[in-house]
C-alpha cells in the first residue's frame, strides 16, 4: 500500500528538459519531453484510472484501465506507456473506454475476494477504488469458476505477509524488486491462468532471495503484500516526514502515525537521499523504541558494583553534576570529557562539544567516528580542502566506472546499493577493491570487470601501484592538473609513484592482487570516462588509513575525475549522522566547521557568542583517554549514545579504563556494555522522540521529527542543558531549531542553513551560505576549497600486525544486511530472524587444515585476547583470511582486535589482525568472565521498575 | 569499583604508546624528500593534535625508542614552544 500522504502521478518524471504542451480533455498542459500521457493528465488534474502503473516504476502497460483516446492514433494505446507529443490532443473518457474499463474491472474482481470490509487495505485499496471510479455494478461472470481464492497466505516474513488470493498479477512488486531494488528476487511463475508472484523459485518469502527491503510491499495496489503492523493497528490518520536513524545514507520516510503509535514507516518519494525506496532496517526495524530492555527512568550508583537506584530527573543531574566538579576540583579541569555518537542529531552533538568546550573547560570531546571515519576527514582536508565527499548520490547515475575500495553498499548502505545497481545494469563499469567477495562482485546482470582481492593491510600498496600505472602509462588529464593543483605537489608524486618499486608487478609480492589485474583496473578508471570512488571503513580502519584516503584523492586529481557530476571521492559513511557529528566539532582538536581551536579569530567568535574564555591546544581523543585513565588523569566521562565498550577496539584495555574512572555518565536507550561501567544513567530518547537534523554521507542535512513524546520526558537535547545548567554553564533553549540558528551564525558553511530553510527545501547539502544559498551537490566545481588540489606523497608502511606461526591468520571484520553496528537497535527487533550471531568466516582449505566444519566453535585467539565464534566455511573469504561482524557484544569480536591504529588520527586498525583460529568445544574465559559480569550487572537492575510501559 | 574487570597489559597507559604514536607519525612524512620538510610535518602534526599532557608526558619519557625524524621534531617543538603548557591545572 501506498503512503497515505502521496499522490501517484503514474509513470517516472523523465530527465529530458524540452517542453512540448498537448490538450488533456480541452485542459492544455506543457511537460518535459518524455513525460507519458498518464503522467501530463495527472499534472492537468485528470485521473485516468491505472492499476499496474505507480510513478516508481517504469511504465509497464499490461492492466490496459489506462487506455484512451488520441487524435490522430489508431485504437486505444496506454497512457501509461504513451509519451506526449507536441500538439497532441488526449481524450481520457468516453462510452467506448468506460465499457472497456468495467470490463476490465469485472475480470479482476471475478477472481478477487470480496472482503473489502475486513482488508486491511480497505478504502486505500486501488482495486478498490478502480471499482468505484469504473462503475462496476455487477461481475457477469460470477464467482463460482475457476480462481486463486484459496492460494495459500505467505506468513514467514516477521514484517509483510503475502496473501495471494488478492493478487492481480500487475508486476508491481516484481517490477519494484527488480527496478527500485535490485534484488530481482521476485518473478511472475507460469503463464496465463496459472500465473503467480513467486519469490525465488517459488518458496517462502524467508526461504527465498529476499532482502526484505519493502519496495514490494510499497508497490503492491491491494493487499496482497501488507505490513503485518498495518494489519494489526488498522491504517494510520496522519503522517509525519522525518529521517531514518541508520546508515549514512539518510533515507527521508513518512512516519504513518495512529495518535502516537507508529503504523509503518514509508519511503518518502520526495526523499532527495532514497527517492522513495528503503532497506529493512529503515522500513521495517523500529521495534527496539519501545522494546522491553528500553529504560526510560534516571539511575545512579556510587559504585558499579552496586545496584542501580531510580532518581529523579533533578536528583540524576544534580548527582552527575556535582561528580564532575568533584573530579576536576581533585583531578585537576582535564581530568573529564565527553564522548558523542553518529547516532545523534547535529544538535545533540553541538551541544555536548560546547558543554565540554565551554563548561567542562577543556577541549576533552570527541565522537564515535574517532572509530570509522576520521582519517576521511583528514586525509580529504590535507588533499582537497574539506572534509567531506564530493557528490550526491545522484551523481551516480552519471558514472561510466564505479571504482568500490573497502565498502560493502549492499549491506551497509543498501539504498545507496540499489542506485548504484541500477546505474550498473545500464551499463557503467565496476571495479571492486575488496580482500572479501562482497556481493556487488557478481550479482544478477552486475559482474565487476575487475575484482582486487587484495590482501588486508596493503591498501597503500594497491593504490600506490595503480598511481603508478595512472603516471606511466600516460593516463593524467594534464590540463587538469595543471589548471587545478599545485603542479610542484603534483610533480613531486609523479616522481614518487612512477619509482618501479610501486608498479604492479613489484607490489603483486605485497598485495596479491595479480599485475595484470591492476594495470587493467587502473587503464579503466582513468580512460572510461566519469570515474566516481566510493569507499568505506576498509580504507579508513588501517594503520595508513589517512594514507589511503590522501592516495584516493591523488589518483581522482590526477585523472581529473573531480568537480562534476559523475565522478568524486566518496565517502561511505556507516552511521546516519556521522557526517553531521564530525562537522559540528566533536572532534577536540576544532571548533564547529572543522577549525582548529588554535585559530585565534574563529577561537575569539565562539568565546564572545558562549561568553567563556576557550583553549587554544586540543583535548583528547577517545584511545588517548583511555589511556590518560589508565594513567590515573582521567577520571569523568559524559557518553551520549556511544557503546564505546562495544564498538571500540581491544576491549579488555576499554573495560580497564573505564573501571578505572570514578564518574562515567551514560546517556542510552538501553543498559548497553559501556553502562555496565556506568554510574549515572541518563534515559535518551530515540530519534521518533525528537527534533533536530542529521547530516549524510552527501554532505545533505535533513529534518528529524519528533513524531511522539519522549519516553523518558526529555529530549537528549535538553538533558545535555540540565546538566549544562547544572554544572554552572547555562543554557537556555526552548528548541532544537534555536541549536541550529546558532550552528548557523558561527560556521560559515552553515550559514544558510535553519529549520525554515529545511522546511522549504527538503533538505541542504552544506555549504549552504551567500554564495550557495541553496547549498552545494558537487564540491569542488571550478576550484578546490583549499585553493589548488595538493598532491601528498603516500609511502607504504607495512602494518606492524604481523602473522606469523602462532597467529597465522589475518582477521578482517565488517556488517551485514539486517544488523546495525553494535546492534543495539537491530538486536532488539525481528531483524534477528536474519542474523541472530556473528560467525566466523573462513576459508575451506583454512578450514579443512583445522579440521573445521560449518558450524563448528572456533576459537579465535590474538595478540589482544581470544573469543569463540561459529564457524562459516565459504570462499567468500580468501585463504589465509577470516572474517566476521561485530553486531552481538558476547561474540566478544573487539576483544581480538589489537589498539594499533591509523598515524594520523588513531582511527582503530580493525580491519587487520592477526588470529589463529582452533576448532573448540567452550566459550573462552572471556566470553565466561563476561557472561558472570553481564548476569551480574543485569542483577543490580532487577528491582528497578524503569522500563519502558509497552 | 568491582573486581570482575579484568586486569590490563603493562604497556597500556606507559609513553611507550606515545613513542610508537610519535614514529608511525615519522613513518607517514619519511616520503617526504627534503628532511626539513619532513620534521616540520611532524613537528606541525603533533602540534595539531597531541594534547600538552601527552607532549608533556612524551618528554618526561625522553628520547628512548624514537626514530631519528619524529626525535627531531619533538626537539624542535620543544625549542619552538617552550615546555608544554601545563593545561591540565585545575
Amino acid at each position: 500500500m501506498q503512503s497515505i500522504a502521496e499522490k501517484d502521478l503514474g509513470t517516472p518524471a523523465p530527465l529530458g528538459a524540452k517542453m512540448l504542451t498537448l490538450s488533456i480533455d480541452d485542459r492544455e498542459i506543457e511537460v518535459p519531453e518524455g513525460t507519458s500521457v498518464m503522467r501530463a493528465a495527472a499534472l492537468a488534474g485528470v485521473s485516468v484510472p491505472k492499476l499496474c502503473a505507480t510513478d516508481q516504476l517504469d511504465a509497464f502497460g499490461s492492466c490496459r484501465m489506462c487506455l484512451v483516446k488520441i487524435e490522430g492514433m489508431k485504437g486505444l494505446p496506454a497512457s501509461c506507456t504513451t509519451p506526449v507529443a507536441q500538439a497532441m490532443k488526449v481524450t481520457t473518457q468516453n462510452k467506448q473506454i468506460a465499457d472497456i474499463r468495467r470490463g476490465i474491472m469485472e475480470l479482476y474482481i471475478s477472481d478477487h475476494p470480496l472482503d473489502c470490509l475486513t482488508c486491511p487495505a480497505n478504502g486505500h485499496c486501488e482495486l478498490q477504488d478502480m471499482a468505484g471510479v469504473v462503475g462496476l455494478r455487477e461481475v457477469r461472470y460470477g464467482y463460482e469458476g475457476a480462481n486463486h481464492l484459496v492460494a495459500e497466505k505467505d506468513e514467514s516474513n516477521p514484517y509483510f505477509t503475502f496473501d495471494p488470493s488478492k493478487c492481480i498479477v500487475c508486476s508491481r512488486c516484481v517490477r519494484a524488486c527488480d527496478e527500485q531494488q535490485g534484488t530481482l528476487a521476485l518473478t511472475i511463475q507460469s503463464r496465463g491462468f496459472d500465473s503467480k508472484v513467486a519469490a525465488s523459485q517459488n518458496n517462502s518469502f524467508m526461504d527465498s532471495e529476499c532482502v526484505s527491503c519493502g519496495a514490494c510491499v510499497q508497490a503492491c495496489p491491494t493487499a496482497t503484500l501488507s505490513e503485518k503492523s498495518l494489519i494489526e493497528q488498522g491504517q494510520a490518520e496522519h503522517s509525519v516526514t522525518t529521517t531514518c536513524a541508520y546508515c549514512g545514507v539518510g533515507c527521508s520516510f513518512r512516519a504513518e502515525m495512529k495518535g502516537e503509535d507508529i503504523v509503518r514507516m514509508v519511503p518518502n518519494k520526495d526523499g532527495h537521499a532514497n527517492h522513495g525506496h528503503s532497506c529493512v532496517k529503515g522500513r521495517f526495524a523500529i521495534g527496539y523504541a519501545t522494546h522491553a530492555d528500553r529504560i526510560v527512568k534516571p539511575m545512579i550508583r556510587a559504585n558499579i558494583a552496586d545496584p542501580w537506584r531510580e532518581v529523579s530527573w533533578q536528583e540524576a543531574i544534580d548527582y552527575a553534576a556535582s561528580e564532575l566538579k568533584r573530579i576536576q576540583a581533585k583531578y585537576g579541569r582535564d581530568s573529564i570529557g565527553g564522548i558523542t555518537s553518529s547516532r545523534c542529531t547535529n544538535e545533540e552533538t553541538y551541544l555536548v562539544q560546547k558543554l565540554v568546550r565551554a563548561g567542562f573547560g577543556n577541549n576533552n570531546v570527541d565522537t564515535c567516528a574517532r572509530v570509522c571515519h576520521s582519517p576521511t576527514g583528514y586525509g580529504l582536508k590535507q588533499t582537497l580542502g574539506e572534509s567531506a565527499g564530493t557528490q550526491n548520490f545522484d551523481s551516480v547515475m552519471k558514472a561510466d566506472v564505479i571504482f568500490i575500495i573497502g565498502a560493502n553498499p549492499t549491506d551497509g548502505h543498501p539504498v545507496f546499493a540499489s542506485q548504484m545497481k541500477r546505474r550498473l545494469r545500464q551499463g557503467a563499469k565496476l571495479l571492486v577493491a575488496d580482500p572479501r567477495r562482497i556481493d556487488l562482485v557478481r550479482t544478477p546482470h552486475i559482474a565487476a570487470e575487475y575484482h582486487l582481492g587484495l590482501r588486508p593491510g596493503t591498501n597503500v600498496a594497491l593504490i600506490n601501484s595503480l598511481a603508478h600505472v595512472i603516471v606511466t602509462e600516460g593516463l593524467v588529464k594534464e590540463d587538469f592538473v595543471r589548471e587545478r593543483c599545485e603542479v610542484d605537489s603534483f610533480e613531486k608524486w609523479r616522481g614518487f609513484v612512477a619509482d618501479p618499486r610501486h608498479s604492479p608487478e613489484a607490489m603483486e609480492a605485497v598485495t596479491g592482487v595479480p599485475a595484470a589485474s591492476v594495470r587493467g583496473a587502473a587503464r579503466l578508471y582513468a580512460t572510461a570516462g566519469n570515474g566516481a570512488i566510493y569507499y568505506g571503513l576498509g580504507v579508513t580502519e588501517h594503520s595508513q588509513g589517512s594514507t589511503m584516503v590522501m592516495g584516493i584523492a591523488n589518483i581522482a586529481m590526477a585523472t581529473g575525475n573531480i568537480g562534476r557530476e559523475g565522478v568524486g571521492v566518496n565517502p561511505l559513511r556507516g552511521q546516519n549522522n556521522v557526517q553531521g557529528s564530525c562537522d559540528m566539532g566533536s572532534f577536540p582538536h576544532e571548533f564547529p566547521g572543522y577549525r582548529h581551536v588554535s585559530d585565534e579569530a574563529v577561537r575569539h567568535s565562539f568565546e564572545a557568542a558562549w561568553g567563556v574564555g576557550l583553549h587554544d591546544e586540543p583535548g583528547l581523543r577517545i584511545p588517548n583517554m583511555f589511556e590518560a585513565a589508565l594513567d590515573g588523569d582521567f577520571k569523568g566521562l559524559y557518553i551520549e549514545g556511544e557503546d564505546i565498550a562495544q564498538s571500540d577496539p581491544d576491549t579488555q584495555h576499554v573495560t580497564a579504563a573505564l573501571s578505572a574512572m570514578e564518574c562515567i555518565i551514560v546517556q542510552d536507550l538501553f543498559l548497553n556494555e559501556t553502562a555496565k561501567f556506568a554510574h549515572v544513567f541518563l534515559p535518551g530518547s530515540s530519534f521518533l522522540e525528537k527534533d533536530g537534523t542529521f547530516t549524510n554521507a552527501e554532505r545533505r542535512i535533513s529534518r528529524v521529527r519528533r513524531v511522539m513524546k519522549p519516553k523518558s520526558g526529555y529530549a537528549d537535547w535538553e538533558i545535555t542543558q540540565l546538566l549544562a545548567n547544572a554544572v554552572g554553564f547555562p543554557m537556555q533553549y526552548t528548541h532544537a531549531s534555536q541549536i541550529m540558528d546558532e550552528i548557523a551564525a558561527l560556521t560559515p558553511t552553515f550559514t544558510g542553513v535553519s529549520f525554515a530553510r529545511l522546511e522549504e527545501l527538503g533538505s541542504i547539502q552544506w555549504p549552504c551560505n551567500a554564495a550557495h544559498p541553496e547549498g552545494t551537490p558537487t564540491m569542488h566545481v571550478g576550484g578546490f576549497v583549499r585553493g589548488k588540489g595538493k598532491f601528498l606523497l603516500t609511502e607504504y608502511v607495512p602494518t606492524s600486525e604481523k602473522v606469523n606461526a602462532k597467529f597465522p591468520l589475518i582477521l578482517t571484520t565488517g556488517r551485514i544486511l539486517s544488523q546495525y553496528n553494535v546492534g543495539a537497535q537491530t538486536r532488539r527487533t525481528e531483524n534477528v530472524r536474519w542474523h541472530d550471531e556473528d560467525r566466523l568466516e573462513i576459508h575451506p582449505h583454512d578450514a579443512e587444515e583445522r579440521g573445521i566444519r560449518e558450524g563448528d566453535w572456533v576459537g579465535v585467539a590474538s595478540r589482544a585476547g581470544d573469543t569463540v565464534l561459529r564457524a562459516r566455511v565459504t570462499e567468500r573469504v580468501q585463504p589465509g583470511v577470516v572474517y566476521t561482524t561485530f553486531h552481538f557484544p558476547e561474540s566478544g569480536a573487539n576483544v581480538i582486535t589489537t589498539d594499533n591504529s591509523d598515524w594520523a588520527t588513531n582511527c582503530p586498525e580493525y580491519k587487520v589482525t592477526a588470529v589463529q583460529a582452533t576448532r573448540v568445544s567452550q566459550p573462552s574465559e572471556w566470553q565466561k568472565r563476561f557472561r558472570e559480569f553481564t548476569d551480574t550487572q543485569a542483577s543490580l537492575l532487577k528491582s528497578a521498575d524503569v522500563f519502558v510501559a509497552k | 569499583m568491582s573486581g570482575d574487570t579484568p586486569t590490563i597489559a603493562p604497556e597500556h597507559g606507559g609513553a611507550e604508546h606515545l613513542v610508537r604514536m610519535a614514529n608511525d607519525i615519522g613513518n607517514f612524512f619519511r616520503a617526504e624528500a627534503v628532511r626539513e620538510d619532513a620534521v616540520a610535518g611532524i613537528a606541525n602534526h603533533i602540534a595539531k593534535f597531541w594534547t600538552p599532557r601527552m607532549r608533556r608526558k612524551l618528554a618526561i619519557h625522553g628520547e628512548g625508542g624514537l626514530d631519528e625524524l619524529p626525535r627531531e621534531a619533538l626537539r624542535r617543538l620543544a625549542e619552538s614552544r617552550g615546555p608544554a603548557p601545563g593545561a591540565d591545572a585545575g
